[in-house]
């Protein structure tokens, strides 16, 4: 019995995710379950999990994001001027696109870390001047004709599986390597645990604090570029409420609110569970009204059990200090 | 005298252990009954069953003659119960009189009598002999009087039996003394106190009787005046161990660390050195500026000036990464807030400084990881299954050593120990003092910052005073002693 206990909350966010697969393949087997619709599934989560990736970096040092949605707009609009009426080739498109967005992510971490503000004050006011810029670059209309080359990175495919899906990937793997296996990733964990304590062991908090905002703001850069591909046009909301999905997938995920936990293994399967939702609500026909109030309450379920949690595991400290 | 508190027969298991195993315990009226064991001994269970955070698996609590089989925190409050823990219950921004009349009320209706709150106030705080403002808010106070306003909490609620826990923990001597007198004061009045300590000569001066505990077990409850320090510590840790500090032959060598002029924002001017293989004390009230001469050095905080040399070389020291660089560690005093990641393994603590030595380019080296952690953990025997542990789950010993062990790591060669024996049990104590001796051995030198008296004079060569932020007086071995420390301290110049 405690085996199964032990197994079910070790593995329980992969437990949640295949409860919902095996959920909607029993509610719509013929076309849920087929292998192409969960293709789909994966490639559509991976631009939701590449921003989200970056987001686990930003919370494990302590802090939170909600400027990414912006910053994939911006990116989408942004790169798409640099395509269409600046002429730019594809390549330095990019590497601009992304160098602004790594740029917009580093000024954020500044002004958090220097100011010393709350981080979720400090990205929701970055959120709203971001989206701003975003129509104000694209004059509110989306931004179209884009070269053909512009939509590879979104629906271009390595054999059989698309280019999305393997860019996720290599982020997947870049980060786990990052944060299992430098010390670099050691001492974000560090920071976001105990700040003092972390600084009083030699840690320069503030100069790693900005660099996950740095990681975030290159990372939402990069799924801005794939968003735009994957839509063939740049639109100044392709980013909207991004960040919501990205911060439940990584609560449920088990990235801790309050900064020094999270795995990219149980965050990979947060975002998974929000593309499954994703995908299941829209194949039964949900209507998105209510779409919005079932990702609400997933999105509140998610921080009250991790509340809840944190609740019992200060219990438990008490019983171990006994 | 009847028992106004009687446990009995009583157990309380967690799973994998037995916390308390049937044990029986009482406190009369009006005497004040010392609690004593190691950490883990089943102290603070106990005290738990009879505040009633924590419900009995087996046994009856019978206080002032009525039986309870279990309480709550709420009813013990009614019924004249009230803790002091270590960390207090106090809101920082409010003022004491606030503070003290928390969730007790002292008028009807919705509003707040402001005068009457003010003159209550004022009588608990006389009754203590207490001066202060009852206007003052929480986080102005020193912890001596934040203490202070806990006990006076306590006595508004017309306290019966009074728990204190290691209450003497962040007081220095002056305090000590103070809080002496409130106790016995309290004990006129007719409150029962349960006085947890670590402390044996507390315990002998003010206790009329003392309970060991041991591995969730009673092993005696006696008179005060029947027993003796060392067969307290005998039937705390079950084998013999005197309280004394482990002999030592200094030798110095250069100068390692030298200071000058070091001035912050709540120190003067301060210069002084210490040498390889020496001990310097540095003695003072709690507010004497002791922990904050050692965070300017360290470059915790800014100083406004003066300069630090490491074997007669200026370093600049701005943060402590600097620090750490030029071989100075700092072992803070808020050991849970500042000195480990209680959230974090015992590996990724002891390594945390020396991370990046530890590493190839970015990638960490497990091997040479575990083998550091291995070799320090044993070397100042950790006691835990696995290094994987959360530093979290171990005893306060423990986890001091971590916070040590991650400065011997990183081969520090000052080391700068703030309180480094603060809530931890005797046999720890003995440990971390042979500890500190070995490391002089070794060439280190110690600043060794306490508030314990005995201590200070038993481990240092060499004590500097501290009070109102500047350094009042220098004393050598032979010349210490409890009373001209204490004139240095609160700044009589004779």
């Amino acid at each position: 019995m405690d085996k199964l206990k032990n197994f079910i909350k070790q593995y329980f966010v992969l437990v949640i995710l295949l409860f919902l697969i095996i959920l909607f393949g029993v509610l719509q087997p013929e076309s849920f379950l087929t292998m192409s619709n969960l293709f789909t599934v994966v490639r559509q989560s991976s631009i939701m999990g590449i921003a989200t990736i970056g987001l686990l970096f930003v919370m494990i040092a302590g802090g939170i994001d909600l400027s990414l949605g912006s910053v994939i707009s911006l990116q989408s609009v942004l790169v798409a001027v640099l395509l269409t009426q600046a002429q730019l080739g594809l390549i330095p498109a990019y590497l601009t696109g992304l160098l602004v967005a790594t740029l917009i992510g580093l000024v954020t971490g500044i002004i958090i870390v220097k100011t010393n503000i709350f981080p979720m004050i400090g990205t929701l006011a970055l959120q709203i001047i971001l989206q701003g810029a975003a129509y104000l670059i694209c004059g509110g209309m989306p931004v179209s004709n884009l070269p053909d080359g512009a939509k590879v990175v979104g629906q271009g495919y390595v054999g059989s599986i698309p280019l999305p899906v393997i860019l996720f990937i290599i982020v997947i793997a870049i980060a786990a390597v990052i944060l299992n296996r430098t010390y670099i990733g050691r001492h974000f964990y560090a920071v976001g645990s105990n700040e003092e304590a972390a600084r009083l062991s030699g840690i320069n908090t503030g100069k790693l604090k900005v660099a996950t905002y740095a990681i975030g703001g290159f990372l939402s850069g990069l799924a801005g570029i794939i968003m735009l591909a994957r839509i063939s046009s740049g639109q100044p909301t392709a980013g909207k409420n991004m960040e919501m999905d990205c911060l439940t997938a990584a609560v449920i995920g088990g990235v801790s609110l309050t900064g020094g936990e999270g795995r990219i293994s149980t965050a990979v399967c947060g975002v998974l569970i929000i593309g499954v939702l994703t995908n299941g609500m829209t194949i039964l026909n949900i209507s998105e009204y209510y779409q919005l109030i079932i990702r609400g309450c997933i999105f509140l379920g998610a921080v009250c059990l991790d509340g809840i949690q944190k609740q019992l595991a200060g219990k438990k400290k008490v019983r171990k200090a006994v | 005298m009847d028992n106004i508190l009687e446990i009995k027969n009583v157990t309380k298991r967690y799973p994998g252990v037995v916390a308390l195993d049937n044990i029986s315990f009482s406190v009369k009226e009006g005497e004040v009954h010392a609690l004593v064991g190691e950490n883990g001994a089943g102290k603070s269970t106990l005290i738990k069953i009879i505040t009633g955070a924590i419900k009995p698996d087996e046994g009856s609590i019978i206080y002032q003659g009525k039986s309870y089989t279990e309480l709550n925190p709420i009813l013990s409050g009614q019924i004249g119960i009230e803790a002091i823990y270590q960390e207090f219950n106090l809101a920082p921004s409010l003022s004491v009189e606030e503070n003290i009349y928390m969730g007790n009320k002292v008028n009807e209706g919705l509003f707040i009598d402001k005068k009457k709150l003010t003159n209550k106030t004022m009588e608990v705080l006389e009754s203590l002999n207490a001066d202060i403002d009852p206007g003052t808010k929480i986080r102005d106070l020193t912890v001596a009087y934040m203490q202070l306003v806990e006990i006076s909490k306590a006595l508004a609620k017309n306290v019966k039996l009074l728990i204190m826990d290691e209450p003497t923990a962040p007081l220095t001597d002056n305090e000590v003394e103070i809080l002496f007198k409130l106790v016995k004061n309290l004990k006129e009045k007719g409150v029962s106190v349960i006085y947890i300590s670590h402390r044996m000569d507390e315990i002998f001066e003010l206790c009329d009787r003392v309970t060991v505990m041991r591995d969730g077990q009673v092993i005696k409850t006696t008179d005060i005046q029947d027993t003796t320090r060392n067969q307290l510590i005998f039937d705390m840790v079950g084998r013999e161990l005197t309280e004394t500090y482990p002999p030592r032959t200094p030798k110095y060598g250069e100068k390692l660390l030298e200071i000058k002029n070091i001035a912050g924002p709540s120190n003067a001017e301060t210069s002084f050195y210490v040498r390889e293989g020496e001990i310097v004390g540095i003695a003072g009230l709690v507010g004497a500026g002791r922990t904050e001469i050692a965070r300017l050095i360290i470059g915790a905080d800014k100083k406004y000036s003066g300069e630090v040399y490491v074997k007669g070389e200026k370093v600049s020291i701005h943060s402590p990464k600097d620090a750490i660089e030029k071989g100075i560690a700092y072992v803070s005093e808020d050991r849970k807030n500042q000195g480990v990641l209680l959230k974090m393994s015992i590996r990724w603590n002891i390594t945390l400084p020396i991370l990046r030595r530890l590493s190839r380019f970015i990638f960490i080296d497990a091997k040479k990881e575990n083998e550091c952690v291995n070799e320090y953990k044993d070397a100042l025997r950790i006691k835990t299954p696995t290094i994987n542990q959360l530093v979290g789950n171990l005893s306060g010993g423990n986890q001091q050593k971590v916070a040590v062990a991650k400065w011997l790591a990183s081969k520090s060669k000052i080391l700068i120990l703030d309180e480094p024996t603060r809530g931890i049990d005797v046999g720890a104590k003995q440990e971390i003092y042979e500890l500190i001796n070995k490391l002089t051995e070794e060439g280190l030198g110690i600043i060794m910052i306490s508030s314990e008296m005995e201590e200070i004079m038993g481990m240092s060569d060499r004590m500097l005073v501290m009070a109102e932020g500047n350094i009042v007086g220098e004393l050598q071995k032979e010349d210490f002693s409890q009373d001209k420390i204490l004139k240095y301290a609160s700044n009589i110049t004779t």
